[in-house]
């Protein structure tokens, strides 16, 4: 899986395509690693381009939003999620641990 | 009509999980909300294989069958690998603090949640048999 990070000066923006599942879920883990440990902790994922996510992809981002939101020092924010993706979220529980945006200027501006 | 088809028990294979899926249920006339269902099912119940029934990748087959029926889409996937006990499953952490979450038990809920019906079974002679059921609305 290809990942991509830009940074901004309030925040850095993943985009990524395809399925987060557990073959691919390893690469996002990797790029959002790169961020955390560079000490940068305000993260929009884009996800206008995924188009499956499973449990595991879940958890890999819980794990970044926990580094993210500890000590308050920032925070990973979600948008362009497809409607099913979001469901499946909500159904196991997850989805109040995220805020999520619409568009990535609301997403960007939120920080 | 049954489609059958035999997948190595390793993480490459989900892609291909979810595409011989998505073919092999065209025909149930699905919207796009409960094809997603059964395609994350399946993936959530393959890796529950590799990872817990074979305990890694490359240790074994996973064989996934689909039968489309007028009122049901019926999913049959078996491995060789451990028995386990559904009941053992831990329930997923609603109301947890973010820090208080765990990963475990997430993949078996959902497909709970996604499916109809799940039935597990394991024979020694057979090993492990899960039975997905989707119902087919009209």
């Amino acid at each position: 899986m290809e990942v991509s990070i830009t940074q901004y000066k309030r925040c850095d923006v993943v985009k990524a395509a395809g399925r987060v599942d557990s073959n691919t879920a390893p690469s996002l883990a990797e790029a959002l690693d790169s961020i955390t440990e560079a000490g940068r902790f305000k993260i929009v994922f884009d996800m206008k381009d995924i188009s499956f996510v499973s449990s595991k992809g879940w958890w890999v981002l819980i794990d970044t939003q926990k580094k993210c939101k500890r000590y308050k020092r920032g925070e990973l924010v979600l948008v362009n999620i497809h409607k099913e993706i979001q469901e499946s979220l909500n159904l196991v529980g997850l989805g109040t641990y995220f805020q999520i945006f619409d568009d990535l200027t609301a997403a960007v501006g939120s920080f | 009509m049954q489609r059958t088809r035999v997948f190595p028990g390793n993480y490459k294979s989900l892609a291909e999980i979810s595409s011989f899926i998505e073919q092999s249920i065209k025909e149930a006339g699905l919207d796009t909300r409960d094809v997603y269902a059964v395609k994350l099912a399946v993936d959530e119940a393959c890796c529950n294989i590799i990872d817990h029934a074979y305990g890694g990748e490359h240790k074994g087959e996973m064989e996934i069958s689909v039968q489309v029926e007028t009122d049901c889409l019926k999913i049959e996937l078996r491995d060789q690998g451990k028995p386990f006990n559904p009941a053992d499953v831990p329930p997923p952490q609603f109301n947890a603090t973010l820090e208080e979450l765990e990963e475990h038990g997430a993949g078996y809920y959902l497909m709970k949640k996604l499916m109809d019906s799940v039935h597990y079974e394991y024979s020694p002679q057979t090993g492990n048999r899960m039975i997905l059921k989707k119902r087919i609305k009209n």
